[in-house]
């Protein structure tokens, strides 16, 4: 094409950090396209199939096969719309058109407000197709046209928007009975209330209409789907019913007079149909498990709280009696354990005394079983000296090398053994530093 | 003349386009600088009545014979153009209440009318009937060429079975025409608008809507880079010319009975005198404020005149205008469409010159759509003309191919196409900069291998910048405006209702696209203050593509692939 479009609005600046091989980066596929004809007419055409032939030549199979992956745009109305002709309808007389199921004439009845205007021009061809005067008299049959005017009336009406809303605002055909309680509770409920207002739905000057919903439907769905209904914005009316008004100016009158009785008729279905709606919603309302359910739901939730309340309270009041109770109980055991402590270590200071007593008792015993370290009988002063020197270190040693002192020198009776654990020890406390070297000398 | 009818060799040919509808036919040619023209038969007329009447043994056609609807009628045969190849059972008859009725015989259809001269009926095969036809089209534009037409063109609609398009080439060809090829209507009525010389190639969405004289059809098209494809169609026969003719036959037989107590409607020649007035009544309500409606002796040798203003008729044909409204606006809905995708709505057939139905269009599409009707458009095309001319156009195209060479070209392995289901574009920014504005390359529905360039601006300052290639996909945004303010005090208790439908804001709709997946992205480094990138996208028949991007002016630039899905 010789001039391109031009695009004004500018490209962005390339971003920091972006890298492409080549300044170039493949990112993605076009999507899946669809078969098409294109029409093979024009200079441009001609190009293509230039091109696309590629002098090849194509056979039949190539034909049917390219014709059935093309896109169809031409739909075939065979089928669709086929219902079987109720002989009574046959015998019509277009003349009662006014008590006529246009629907049914046309074979919509399985449509009715639904219908497309396309569904329901392709109905009357067919229709026409069939009962046209020139069929029936090529048939051989002896039939009137006077079905064939049935059908050309029903088109008229149904192909005229205000006509159709008219007759659809009276066609009861298209209305759905509500459940009985029986049905309502053998468990289809749901189901059968939702083609109830499905079909009440379509007087509705608002579209689309709230879903009745299921048994497992959220009250918000629920509560939308009663309020719209309680508050119904209806298109329907009621001038399709009306009785003749006569069409002459001789009975002026008479004409007005029957302009106001339509009037009033009118008014008066359309407060009837109110209330017909609203008493049907009240039905539906009243069997409406889901209600119940939201209800008790909530009654269980105001309950749950107070009761989770009254829990809290509760809990709350007996962990602190629990709290003050243990405490309680650890100071009791505190305090016992305190005097058992107190006890134990009375004791064990008395033993400890005793134990040192005792090994006390064994280190002189020592050097008297050692004969203070001289032969002959000892005399008084070395005697004294001795067990001076070993009050000394006794004086010195606390239990636990007390205790350690006189298990070495437990058992031993021969002098120089006693001597030589005495002088190891004395030697121990002087490179200690406890006593001083010279000190103990007797037992040295 | 028939021996050589189906002569296969372009030798000798002499093509012309003939559009051939139920209610009329036209023929054209082509002249030296392949402009197409329709021409006019011996009695000075463009759009023939598809009609033929015998008299004494005598064939009239045309407007001659449709004249003959009112003594001669039994040997009249009008309306039979749908009835070619088809069975009894599936046609509908009503058009022919009128005229001759057609008939079922030997599987076929046929007319019962005394053709010859004496009492002698004979039963004409509706083959026979357009065969005839078709002899008087080839004879006028053999008469006004100085020339023997060989060939021709033809139009049909969109719906014509394998079986019907058969029988049309065989009646062609009895009356020595060789049918280089069927076109659809409304591809016709396109091209005879894109081949004038004005118009440029261009990506376009394009409604044509037919309005003839018993059916109307519209079709929806894709037409890119000048190839077509059809994305829907609807044919309608509720709502067509006839039923406007309906409806001045009512209303002056309404006035008729008003004055004389007598309904004209039911005797049939002044049933069919009032058919003819009422015809021609419209015609004029077409061009004038004003017409006449005047029959002599209309019924028990009462003369009747009349007149009606435009405003009248627009008023009392409201339901069937109304049809014609919302027949378009479903076929644009069936192609996945929206008004607002809508570049271009052809009227064509004799009943798209009401202005009311071209104004109504307008009405119902934005005003970036082109209605291209004489009261809407002061350069459109007749609408009555565009078929013949665009099969005249074709004709020219074709006439010096083999027949082999027309068939083989037009064979469906050729013309079944991948058509992209995305539309194919370049992210721009847009004022505040946050958010990527996406910009069609190549449009959806575009056949493929297909090529498409664009250039677009560089930021203001230069330097670096990123082209990123998206598929794209548009949606209808619609924006409620606040419902304003009721005025109170000012409610009258009669019927309100449709009384405030007026009164509501109307509500704005816009096509927004939406960024689909992201194909690629590429870097054009170093721009010139001010410059533009020329951005080239070339998808081949497999859904590869082939992306270039460079600075318009500029040498080098960048290339990439990506592979076929
Ligand atoms: N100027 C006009 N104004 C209004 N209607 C017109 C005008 N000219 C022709 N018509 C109407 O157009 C109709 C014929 O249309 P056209 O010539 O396109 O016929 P056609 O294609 O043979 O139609 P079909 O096949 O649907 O019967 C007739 O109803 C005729 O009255």
């Amino acid at each position: 094409m010789a001039s391109h479009a031009q695009v004004t609005l500018p490209l962005p600046i390339l971003p920091e950090g972006w890298t492409g091989e080549k300044d170039f980066k493949a990112i993605g596929n076009l999507s899946a396209a669809t078969q098409r004809s294109i029409e093979p007419v024009g200079p441009h055409f001609l190009a293509h199939a230039r091109r696309a032939r590629h002098k090849r030549t194509f056979s039949e199979d190539d034909r049917i096969q390219a014709q059935e992956n093309a896109k169809k745009v031409e739909e075939d109305d065979s089928g669709e719309i086929s219902e079987p002709e109720d002989p009574m309808m046959l015998s019509r007389d277009a003349k009662d058109w006014k008590s006529q199921d246009h629907y049914a004439v046309l074979g919509l009845s399985k449509y009715r407000y639904r219908a497309t205007e396309d569904q329901i021009k392709r109905a009357h061809r067919k229709k026409v197709l069939r009962h046209h005067p020139d069929k029936k008299a090529a048939a051989g049959s002896t039939e009137d046209d006077s079905f064939f005017k049935c059908i050309q009336k029903a088109t008229e009406v149904l192909l005229d928007p205000v006509k159709r809303r008219q007759f659809d605002s009276v066609d009861e055909n298209a209305d759905v009975e509500p459940p009985t309680k029986k049905q309502a509770k053998d468990g289809d409920f749901y189901k059968l209330w939702s083609r109830v207002f499905k079909a009440e739905g379509r007087f509705s000057k608002t579209q689309p209409v709230p879903k009745f919903g299921d048994k497992d439907s959220t009250q918000d769905v629920v509560d939308t789907f009663y309020n719209f209904f309680y508050n119904f914005d209806s298109w329907r009316s009621f001038e399709y019913q009306d009785e003749d008004v006569p069409d002459d100016n001789e009975n002026r009158d008479q004409k007005r007079h029957m302009e106001r009785k339509n009037n009033n008729a009118r008014k008066k279905k359309k407060s009837e149909d109110t209330a017909r709606l609203r008493k049907l919603v009240d039905d539906a309302m009243a069997g409406d498990e889901r209600i119940k359910r939201f209800r008790q739901e909530a009654n269980a939730s105001k309950n749950k709280k107070r009761l989770d309340k009254e829990a809290a309270e509760k809990k709350a009041k007996e962990d602190a009696e629990a709290a003050k109770a243990s405490a309680a109980k650890a100071a009791k055991e505190a305090e016992e354990k305190a005097k058992v402590d107190k006890e134990q270590g009375k004791k064990a200071k008395e033993a400890a005394k005793a134990a040192i007593k005792k090994n006390r008792r064994v280190m002189k015993g020592s050097v008297k079983d050692a004969n203070y370290f001289v032969t002959g009988a000892p005399p008084a002063s070395i005697i004294d000296s001795v067990l001076n020197d070993v009050e000394l270190i006794q004086g010195k040693i606390d239990a636990d090398e007390t205790a350690a002192l006189a298990a070495k020198l437990n058992g031993l009776k021969v002098a120089d053994e006693i001597k030589g654990v005495w002088s190891g020890e004395v030697k121990r406390l002087v490179e200690a530093g406890k006593i001083k070297d010279g000190d103990a000398k007797g037992l040295a | 003349m028939s021996a050589e009818g189906s002569a296969s060799a372009p030798a000798g040919r002499h093509a012309i386009g003939i559009s051939f509808g139920n209610s009329n036919s036209s023929i054209a040619i082509t002249s030296g600088d392949d402009k197409a023209e329709v021409i006019a038969n011996e009695d000075g007329d463009r759009q023939i009545p598809s009609i033929l009447s015998y008299v004494d043994g005598e064939e009239y056609n045309g407007q001659q014979a449709k004249q003959q609807l009112i003594r001669n009628s039994g040997n009249t045969v009008a309306y039979f153009r749908d009835f070619l190849g088809q069975e009894f059972k599936s046609i509908d008859p009503t058009h022919c209440h009128a005229s001759a009725h057609p008939q079922e015989h030997e599987g076929t259809i046929a007319f019962t009318i005394q053709d010859k001269e004496g009492d002698e009926k004979s039963t004409v095969t509706v083959s026979e009937v357009a065969t005839r036809h078709f002899r008087r089209l080839k004879q006028s534009a053999s008469d006004f060429s100085g020339k023997e037409v060989t060939s021709a063109v033809i139009t049909i609609p969109t719906n014509f079975s394998e079986k019907q398009k058969d029988a049309l080439i065989k009646a062609a060809a009895d009356a020595g025409i060789e049918v280089l090829q069927l076109i659809h209507e409304p591809i016709a009525a396109l091209l005879a608008y894109d081949a004038r010389p004005e118009s440029k190639v261009s990506d376009k969405n394009v409604v044509v809507v037919d309005l003839g004289g018993t059916r109307s059809d519209v079709a929806v098209i894709a037409s890119r880079g000048g190839m077509y494809t059809i994305l829907a169609t609807a044919h309608d026969y509720e709502f067509a010319g006839v039923h406007l003719d309906k409806v001045l036959q009512d209303h002056f037989s309404k006035e008729f009975i008003k004055w004389n107590s007598i309904d004209p409607r039911e005797n049939a020649r002044s049933l069919a005198k009032l058919k003819l007035e009422a015809e021609a009544t419209k015609r004029a309500l077409s061009i004038g404020t004003n017409a006449n409606f005047s029959v002599e002796s209309l019924a028990e040798g009462i003369d009747f005149s009349s007149t009606i203003n435009r405003l009248r008729y627009e008023t009392i044909a409201r339901k069937v205008f109304d049809g014609f409204n919302r027949l378009v606006e479903g076929v644009v809905k069936k192609a996945g469409l929206d008004v607002l995708d809508i570049d271009e709505v052809i009227l064509s057939g004799g009943t798209s010159h009401t202005p009311k139905i071209a104004s109504n269009f307008q009405a119902i599409f934005p005003d970036s759509t082109t209605v291209l009707a004489p009261s809407t458009t002061a350069t459109a095309v007749n609408p009555s003309e565009l078929q013949a001319r665009g099969a005249a156009l074709q004709a020219s195209l074709i006439q010096e191919f083999e027949s082999e060479d027309i068939e083989q070209s037009t064979h469906p392995a050729v013309t079944t196409v991948k058509h992209l289901s995305k539309a194919i574009g370049v992210l721009s920014i847009s004022g505040d900069g946050a958010k990527g504005v996406f910009s069609p390359i190549i449009t959806a529905e575009t056949a493929v291998p297909a090529r498409r360039t664009v250039h677009v601006a560089a930021p203001k300052e230069g330097g670096d910048v990123l082209i990123k290639i998206v598929e794209g996909g548009s949606h209808i945004k619609v924006t409620k405006p606040e419902p304003k303010a009721k005025e109170n005090g000012t409610k009258d208790d009669s019927d309100d209702s449709d009384e405030d439908s007026d009164d509501e804001p109307e509500e704005q709709r816009e096509k927004v696209w939406k960024t689909g997946s992201v194909l690629a992205e590429a870097a054009v480094k170093g721009t010139k203050k001010g410059s533009k990138i020329e951005v080239m996208v070339n998808v081949a028949q497999d859904l590869a593509v082939t992306i270039t991007a460079r600075e318009v002016g500029a040498k080098g630039g960048v290339k990439g692939n990506l592979t076929a899905p």
